[in-house]
């Protein structure tokens, strides 16, 4: 195969374009198993769960996938706040370590999918918006809509959320929590309740995710599993907790995958992208990004 | 005869009538008790779609039959169970179906990943098996009582892509170079290790030969990769998810070519003709139904519309081309092979299914020596004159003129397909 400059730049940001997608889906796992030490091994499910409540809004009134993902990012905040409660009382209480709960969590996600399935049905879901099949060109360049929107979307919605973690009492508080909850609780903040709220926006970030995910591509009931090793991936990778890591460990994965799809096979893909992850576990066990 | 050798006669009679009553009564009883079919069935998981499909097809014949009066006087009964999907379930699920529910009977869930793991639990206990769509799965096994309803014909894998190759070689001038690329999955595999073999027959030269993975998100990236080769055949065969990555991502890119398409299973599906729309326009799908003025399968038009009232309700495929008649046709296969057996011995019902031609609502249907179609017809299709995404344009001959067999053939190809998608 001959390696135009043309395969070369459109592999590049084509990566760079899932890239930011992938941080979306991973964003919501970087706060919760990042900041607040939750495996929460659900969250695809319920990037999944927000896909659907995306595609039902579109359907019954005719909203943006975007628009929808906004408009239900309250309720997925609520059952955040819901779920960690629970979680909570049932195992952080009692002092055992997070992977305790991961029984927990893998009942969250066959739960969401009985219900996904009993509400819905069992058949592919997807949505047919103006931009879904439609490109723009720039020179050589060959860029989707239903990959730049996301991109775009999933970058702007990290970059918020990272300042408000930077400039806000909240998200000051949050990372007070990952660092040392203790020593907030004796500053008199309700760590619990702040560790929900963080949970519950981790939550947010899931739905708005699934709201882009049925644009790229239609969705089953089970189609969360696919992502599970994955959004984990990204997150170790860029470092644990470290939004700004997030982003970049899912573009270099992103890339790894476009690159090796194109130039060495497709099949590829996932040795190269673990292969990554296991090259930096070697070398910096902190993630790319990670202190 | 004494007095004592007259009483023990006279105490042998209630006992002997006892006996004669009791086993009447159970002869009677098993002659009433529902006949109980079982099998997994994909309920939840990657496969469900199509698991749930054919199980509301199949209970439209079973509500059918006992209508009727059931088979040799007694009703039928289901015993299902949810293999989610999963291969390594699905031993455990015939094993109980079999030992522990103790069935009559046993016939597959979906698909080939399904069916290969039920098989050693069925052929120790020399059960008759109709299989619902698996790609040669016992090739291997060489079970002499499997028989399967995918009409790709004797040799599964390569009947399986032997239409498209036929179609794509009619054009003018002949195609001299091919590209495969297919999902990490049993079916894909199996489809490809048969399309090799039919492009080596036609003497085709492979320029691009991969599988991505199947949690493959964007597919623009295999689609400039197969570009680069630049051949004259591209041909894909994916499940649903990846078929649509793959055509979508052919639009984006631009994708020139003389042929694009192959055995993706999922065009045939009312969700992925919907989200597909337009896009579909020039491609070479395969389908096993489609209303063509040259399909002519008695009865399929009554059966789609029982199943298509139904299908929406039940949030299953909405037109229900793919799988659902044949998986009414496998239950009218056993249906009439219990009939004519006249009872439920697996020898003879294996026997007698070999030997018989069957009137379906997918057609005739004679198995052959290895339980595969004796004569494969899967359909080749070009895609044409699609415009928007509603579903309804689909109910209606001319949106999809087949290719393959010869027999129907109801259109010509359109090449290449940078022209023949616009």
């Amino acid at each position: 195969m001959d390696i135009s400059f043309d395969l070369l730049i459109n592999a590049l940001v084509s990566g760079l374009l899932l890239g930011g997608f992938y941080a979306a889906l991973s964003l919501g796992v970087s706060i919760s198993f990042g900041m607040l030490d939750i495996v929460n091994i659900a969250h695809p499910t319920v990037v999944i769960l927000g896909a659907y409540f995306a595609w039902w809004l579109n359907e019954n009134y005719g909203l943006d996938p975007m628009v929808a993902g906004i408009v239900m990012s309250p309720l997925f905040f609520l059952m955040g706040i819901l779920i960690y409660r629970i979680y909570y009382d049932r195992f952080e209480k009692e002092g055992g370590d997070s992977l305790r709960g991961l029984a927990f969590f893998f009942g969250i996600l066959f739960i969401i999918e009985m219900i996904l399935i009993l509400l819905f049905g069992v058949d592919y879901r997807n949505v047919n918006v103006s931009y879904t099949d439609a490109t723009i060109k720039f020179g050589l360049l060959n860029v989707p809509y239903r990959l730049l929107i996301p991109f775009v979307f999933s970058v702007s919605l990290l970059l918020i959320i990272r300042w408000a973690f930077k400039k806000t009492y909240f998200g000051r508080a949050v990372s007070a929590v990952a660092q040392d909850p203790l020593a907030l609780q004796l500053m008199g903040v309700n760590h619990i309740k702040v560790k929900g709220y963080a949970f519950g926006l981790s939550l947010v970030t899931a739905g708005i995710g699934g709201a882009l995910l049925i644009i790229i591509q239609s969705v089953q009931p089970a189609a969360g599993r696919e992502y599970i090793g994955l959004v984990f991936a990204i997150c170790v990778l860029g470092g644990m907790g470290n939004l700004m890591g997030t982003l970049f460990g899912a573009m270099i994965l992103g890339v790894a995958e476009s690159f090796t799809a194109t130039f060495a096979g497709p099949s590829w893909s996932p040795a190269v992208s673990f292969g990554l992850l296991l090259l930096t576990l070697a070398f910096r066990p902190q993630g790319i990004f990670g202190k | 005869m004494t007095f004592k050798s007259a009483r023990k006669r006279l105490f042998l009679v209630p006992l002997l009538l006892g006996t004669f009553l009791l086993s009447s009564t159970l002869q009677a009883q098993t002659q009433t008790k529902p006949i109980r079919i079982g099998f997994g069935m994909a309920q939840t998981g990657a496969l469900a779609g199509n698991g749930k499909a054919a199980q509301l097809a199949m209970e439209i014949w079973r509500e059918e039959i006992n209508k009727k009066g059931g088979l040799l006087g007694r009703q039928v009964e289901f015993v299902s169970y949810d293999d989610q999907s999963n291969p390594s379930l699905v031993p455990g699920i015939y094993t109980k179906l079999i030992d522990s529910d103790k069935v009559d009977l046993v016939v597959s869930g979906y698909g080939t990943g399904q069916i290969a793991p039920a098989l050693p639990t069925i052929m120790q206990r020399k059960m008759a098996f109709i299989t619902l769509f698996g790609t040669n799965p016992n090739g291997k096994f060489g079970y002499e009582r499997y028989f399967q309803m995918m009409p790709n014909g004797l040799e599964p894998a390569v009947g399986l892509t032997y239409g498209f190759f036929e179609a794509a070689m009619s054009i003018n001038p002949k195609p001299t170079t091919v590209a495969f690329a297919g999902g990490d999955a049993e079916y894909s595999a199996l489809a490809l290790e048969g399309a090799r073999e039919n492009a080596k027959k036609y003497g085709l030269k492979v320029v691009y030969d991969k599988s991505y993975p199947m949690s493959t998100t964007d597919f623009a990236p295999v689609v400039r990769g197969i570009q680069a080769t630049n051949p004259d055949i591209v041909f894909v065969a994916g499940y649903p998810p990846d078929s649509v990555g793959i055509i979508r991502a052919a639009n984006e890119v631009g994708l020139k070519t003389k042929v694009f398409g192959g055995p993706m299973i999922g065009l045939g599906y009312a969700a992925v003709k919907k989200q597909l729309g337009p896009l579909l326009n020039g491609v070479i799908g395969y389908e096993l139904y489609v209303p063509e003025p040259t399909v002519k399968f008695p009865g399929i038009e009554a059966f789609l519309k029982k199943y298509q009232d139904r299908a929406k309700k039940e949030g299953v495929d909405e037109l229900g081309f793919y799988l659902p008649p044949y998986g009414y046709a496998m239950m009218e296969i056993l249906g009439q092979s219990i009939e004519k057996t006249g009872g439920l011995d697996q020898g003879k019902l294996a026997e007698y299914m070999h030997t018989t031609k069957f009137s379906t609502v997918v057609g005739d249907i004679k198995f052959g020596a290895n339980g595969e179609w004796q004569v494969g017809r899967p359909l080749y299709v070009q895609y044409r004159g699609v415009v928007g995404n509603d579903i309804e344009q689909f109910r209606k001959a001319g949106k999809a003129p087949i290719m393959f067999p010869r027999d129907m053939k109801s259109g010509e190809l359109k090449f290449p397909y940078e022209e023949a998608r616009k």
